[in-house]
């Protein structure tokens, strides 16, 4: 698990580095190593500096200046705390955005792991299925955060669209969902649901994990279907589970293209779709007001760490991890 | 796929159930799941074959009349035909694919196997970066492209794959790490008594024994930038460098009801590539979500 991987356990610290090549001088074996090292790391070294912590570093001082892309930057404004006082306290747009988007990682991540465990667990006996299905289910997955789909998602929530048809058939008459700011965004949170199958394929492999012995030992006891569930296979899935909530709450926060897609980049109707990506992609590409959206990239990616913070601080109390477990 | 997922292969040592009452309602209630979920592609492959008079009135799933014309109208749709976007995009993704594979594996190779100073705290800020959400680096990143003259030039995909080949990627450097983990130290034992050095063992160990790591990094980079929109809507503006994606949300600035099936026409085939890669390299693409699970 990409979080929790113990480092490679023949790494030495830097200080038995330096001692051992100190000892054995350059020319060595362990020196040349070091520096094939470095050549060999040395594209990811500058992408490092250069398309991530220059960038970073620029981004932390633009937030504090009025730059927009059109005056040259011997001219750019130092204005202190502006933007970050701007979007505390006299930008109501910015806060909408700040619920729309938490209200739609809220709904959506719970609903779609929800999803994701359900269908896992109907799939998780050896038969003969299994592997259609779990595909199957896994498409969406891969489609689903295109452009195209989120065409087609808008358009079968549409007047004429898919939906309204089904529901013609049971005599309800639908209305345009995408365009009324009280449904549009559920219609997105429906689309991100649909893409269940990533996780659900995770789950899968968790499920796989657990000793049978246990739930053996468990029936023994006389616990029944749903306290083996609860006692059982919740606790030994927990990783899993605690290892899907953090992504895909990360990625609900970073919702841009479908929003995008329905409200031809505005975040309508009446800003019901305005998530915070879009909100920060209108700041700053245009409005062209690059300061004002460097500091709301900044606090978005302290809120980030925030609640990955809050994840992994809580994880201690109901993340069970058993040994030899080391997904 | 050795090392990167252990168990994937490893039967469920469950006893095969006896076809009863419970196994049916289950295969029932995954059917009608099934159909949910592929509901929408149906429609949308039926809606791109209607004409624009079955497309309001025909609520069926599929057309009374085959109407391909739309795949020719909206191949011509716009001043710029669906060819050019088609080859920009693929273009796009096949040089991310070669980028993401050469620069991820040198690094991986550097994680897993050699030793250099500050090589944890390196490795703990690869970590780091995969979490980091693009949208943060999106402002800072065009303006500084821009000032380098890189952006809308003659040749705007720079800005693309400039990051593609300096393993910006974390994840793919992770999974190649994981990877090369679980190649048998031995190996490189063996060519380093033969003579051979970091340069000799990547070339003759770690590389060739790789390919299965660098096929999967391949599927998914292709697949990923095929479908990416938020740094190609950032970085293109003129119509004939478009990629599929953009292109495709020049129909929703069209307002008239009359775009509606050349719009699904062309979102089938943006969509064709993703699915025939799904078709061909199933069971490597939920594998390789299960190794590592990010993103879907």
């Amino acid at each position: 698990m990409a979080l929790t991987t113990a480092p490679d356990p023949t790494r030495r610290g830097p200080g038995s580095d330096r001692a051992h090549a100190a000892r054995r001088g350059p020319g060595s074996i362990r020196h040349s190593e070091g520096l094939a090292g470095y050549v060999f790391l040395s594209p990811w070294l500058i992408g490092l500096m250069g398309v991530t912590a220059v960038p970073m570093l620029l981004s932390l001082y633009l937030s504090f200046t009025n730059y927009d892309i059109l005056t040259p930057f011997s001219e750019v404004e130092w204005v202190g705390f502006a933007n970050y006082e701007r979007m505390f306290t006299a930008d109501p747009s910015y806060w909408h955005a700040v619920r729309v988007t938490l209200t739609f990682a809220l709904v959506a991540v719970p609903l779609k792991l929800a999803a994701a465990l359900g269908v896992a667990l109907l799939l998780n006996r050896a038969w003969r299925g299994v592997g259609l299905f779990r595909g199957l289910f896994y498409l969406p997955s891969l489609l689903g955060g295109s452009v195209a789909l989120a065409i087609v998602w808008v358009n079968m929530f549409n007047r004429d669209g898919a939906f309204n048809s089904l529901l013609s058939l049971v005599g309800i008459t639908g209305k345009p969902w995408v365009n009324d700011p009280d449904w549009a965004l559920q219609t997105l949170m429906v689309l991100a649901i649909w893409q269940f199958g990533a996780p659900m394929v995770i789950f899968l492999a968790g499920l796989k994990q657990v000793p049978t012995e246990l739930y053996e030992a468990a029936s023994v006891d006389g616990a029944g279907r749903f306290r083996q569930f609860r006692n059982v296979t919740l606790p030994m899935l927990s990783p899993v589970i605690f290892f899907n909530l953090v992504l895909e709450t990360i990625n609900g926060f970073q919702g841009f293209t479908a929003a995008f897609v329905l409200s031809n980049g505005t975040g309508g109707p009446v800003d019901s779709t305005l998530m915070y990506t879009l909100n920060l992609y209108i700041t700053g590409f245009t409005d062209l007001n690059m300061g004002y959206a460097s500091a709301m990239a900044w606090v978005f990616l302290l809120a980030i760490a925030v609640i990955t913070a809050i994840f992994f601080s809580t994880g201690r109390f109901w993340v069970h991890y058993s040994d030899g477990e080391d997904r | 796929m050795v090392a990167v997922n252990p168990a994937a292969d490893v039967p469920t040592p469950t006893v095969r159930r006896r076809p009863g009452g419970r196994s049916l309602l289950r295969l029932l209630i995954l059917v009608v799941i099934v159909a949910v979920v592929l509901y929408p592609l149906i429609w949308m492959v039926g809606t791109s074959v209607k004409s624009q008079e079955e497309i309001v009135n025909n609520i069926g799933l599929l057309p009374e009349r085959f109407t391909p014309g739309n795949y020719t109208a909206g191949w011509s749709n716009f001043d710029v035909s669906f060819g050019r976007f088609f080859l920009n995009s693929a273009m796009v993704s096949l040089l991310t694919v070669i980028g993401n594979g050469l620069s991820c594996l040198l690094a991986a190779y550097a994680f897993a196997r050699l030793r250099f100073r500050l090589r944890g705290m390196w490795f703990a800020v690869m970590i780091g970066t995969l979490l980091l959400p693009q949208h943060v680096l999106i402002v800072p990143q065009y303006i500084l492209f821009r000032t380098l003259g890189l952006v809308g030039g003659d040749w705007p995909y720079l800005p693309l794959l400039i990051p593609q080949f300096l393993a910006t990627e974390a994840f793919f450097v992770f999974l190649m790490v994981q990877f090369m983990r679980g190649v048998p130290r031995e190996l490189d034992e063996a060519a380093r008594i033969d003579g051979a050095g970091p340069y000799g063992i990547f070339r003759h160990i770690i590389l060739p024994l790789s390919r299965p790591a660098l096929v999967t990094t391949a599927i998914f980079s292709f697949i990923w930038t095929w479908n990416d929109f938020f740094r190609q809507l950032v970085f293109l503006s003129q119509l004939q460098d478009y990629t599929v994606p953009v292109a495709l949300t020049l129909f929703i600035d069209s307002t008239s009801q009359s775009a509606v099936g050349p719009m699904f026409a062309m979102s089938v085939l943006s969509l064709l590539p993703v699915f025939l890669f799904f078709v061909a390299f199933q069971r490597m693409l939920v594998e390789g979500i299960n190794t590592s699970g990010i993103k879907g």
